[in-house]
């Protein structure tokens, strides 16, 4: 599998507010956006995946996202695995494009849950509403919670990630929120479920995005000289809700990004630039834990003493992330982490040669790990 | 908005019925001996469908809490602040509970509750006290 997929073409919107407007038309607005960028005629795309919305979701989605683009593709689908869903996505794409299927993969998502309905993040979760147990920060509340005792965390190593993120996005001009973040303005910040403060929870947007994946062979085929290598893909579930896994501190995301490696054939110190899902500032702090990158409890004191932007130690979520670019889940991780690998970031790492990206749902639920090379 | 109530089937009306009689109960496997909340037809480590309904001692230790400054409905305006903790019985199972009857700076992990059943909004539920002798 390594490097016989590419991602092809990337494509998003602008992220934060789209009144009145429908998911599927900003996803129709991405996926234009990605087919010129590679250089491919619509009707070459056989393969339509999309993961479904957060706003007001629908059946058979994959079908009405396709009818829109006017395409009636040989596999068409939509996924829930809620945020790891687009890396996964991705790799059932990439899947299908090696094993004769398909030719031209479109992998994309939109939503509206900024100014549609947002209702999802906010739910009663069962039978658990009783005792007062809603809304999604709640789940990563208790995580964020758990880290901090047992680690003894200071609040700026959570701090560090909201506020490199935020200076990631100032000058993204498809970016959610610009505003800086100061480390006072973090600390100063209210809580929304305790010990969450706001600026450690991700926006929630409207917003589309695009991706096109095609065989290396048949890039080379339509001499498109910027097309990047997949060179890993990895998977773990962890599946329990957050009060039944055994350690709240662990989830599978250490074997989904030990897939990867193994696939890609490279060492946790090769990797120039990462893109990690910050749909909390604890899960970046974990996920990088996870992936052997710092040790247990470390993550924070790292990212604070060598540094997460560009030259740091390890530049992190360089176009602002799910806490400054997007709240959309994941897809515009896997777009920065190309634009890296084609030089063409706004903020670029200098001669990157591999990206990862990580992509996670529910409360740490479900883990899906990228990672992306050079093109050739 | 409406109160939240519990969802009553053949397999969780058991639970429910138990905590009005003052009892908190969780399945047992006769295959495997696993221990589990909240209720299922089958056992989540072996499927096995026999098991029996346990009393819980009542005993149990803190894993991890929240604090809620905002009500997310209104059956909760008159508790904001509240807590949301994770207690693991000492019989294995873990739920989602509240510790009362305390300040939330007293509350810590590894912390050993008790069983304090409560009425609210005309359901009995199982909530959780420090245990006496415990420090914050």
């Amino acid at each position: 599998m390594r490097g016989e997929t590419v991602i092809a073409g990337v494509g998003n919107t602008r992220y934060g507010k789209h009144p009145e407007r429908d998911k599927v038309d900003l996803i129709v607005e991405a996926s234009r956006t990605a087919i010129a960028d590679a250089g491919i005629s619509k009707d070459m795309i056989d393969g339509v995946f999309v993961k479904i919305a957060n706003a007001a979701p629908t059946v058979l989605y994959g079908q009405k996202v396709s009818e829109a683009l006017g395409l009636q593709p040989k596999i068409g689908c939509a996924l829930d695995q809620g945020g790891a869903a687009n890396v996964s996505l991705l790799t059932y794409a990439a899947l299908a494009i090696q094993a004769g299927m398909i030719d031209v993969a479109l992998v994309c998502y939109g939503d509206t849950a900024r100014t549609g309905s947002r209702a999802v993040y906010h739910r009663p979760r069962g039978d658990d509403a009783l005792v007062g147990w809603y809304s999604t920060a709640a789940g990563y509340a208790m995580i964020h919670q758990a880290y901090r005792q047992r680690y003894q965390t200071p609040d700026e190593h959570f701090g560090i990630i909201a506020v490199t993120a935020r200076a990631h996005g100032a000058d993204n001009p498809d970016a959610h929120l610009r505003a800086p973040l100061t480390m006072e303005d973090y600390l100063a910040g209210p809580y929304v479920v305790e010990p969450l403060r706001r600026d450690d929870c991700c926006l929630v947007s409207d917003g589309g995005a695009a991706i096109i994946l095609m065989s290396a062979k048949r890039a080379r085929e339509l001499a498109n000289t910027r097309a990047v290598p997949v060179l890993g893909v990895g998977q773990a579930q962890e599946s329990w809700e957050v009060h039944l896994r055994p350690d709240l501190l662990r989830t599978k995301a250490a074997d989904s990004a030990e897939m990867a490696f193994r696939m890609a054939g490279i060492r946790r110190e090769d990797i120039s630039v990462a893109q990690l899902y910050d749909c909390f500032t604890v899960t970046v702090l974990q996920t990088i834990e996870d992936y052997g990158l710092a040790p247990r409890g470390a993550a924070g004191a790292r990212a604070i003493s060598e540094g997460i932007g560009i030259g740091g130690w390890l530049p992190l979520n360089t176009s602002g992330g799910l806490l400054s670019e997007t709240g959309t889940p994941g897809l515009q991780l896997i777009i920065e982490a190309v634009r890296q690998m084609r030089g063409e970031a706004r903020l670029q790492v200098p001669s990157a040669r591999f990206a990862l990206v990580s992509n996670q749902g529910g409360s740490m639920h479900t883990h899906a790990t990228l990672i992306l090379g050079q093109p050739e | 908005m409406t109160t939240p109530q519990p969802t009553l089937t053949p397999i969780t009306r058991p639970y429910w019925d138990a905590l009005e009689q003052g009892r908190l109960t969780f399945q047992k496997c006769e295959e495997c001996d696993h221990s589990w909340l909240p209720a299922r037809e089958c056992c989540p480590a072996c499927l096995s469908p026999a098991w029996r309904r346990v009393d819980a001692r009542g005993n149990g230790r803190i894993v991890s809490w929240v604090v809620y400054h905002t009500a997310y409905a209104d059956h909760l305006k008159a508790r904001v602040p509240y807590n949301v903790a994770i207690v693991e019985l000492e019989e294995g199972p873990r739920l989602l509970t509240s510790i009362v009857d305390c300040e939330h700076a007293a509350l810590q992990v590894d912390a050993p509750v008790q069983l304090k059943i409560v009425p609210e909004h005309g359901v009995s539920l199982p909530l959780f006290v420090l245990s006496s002798g415990s420090r914050p």
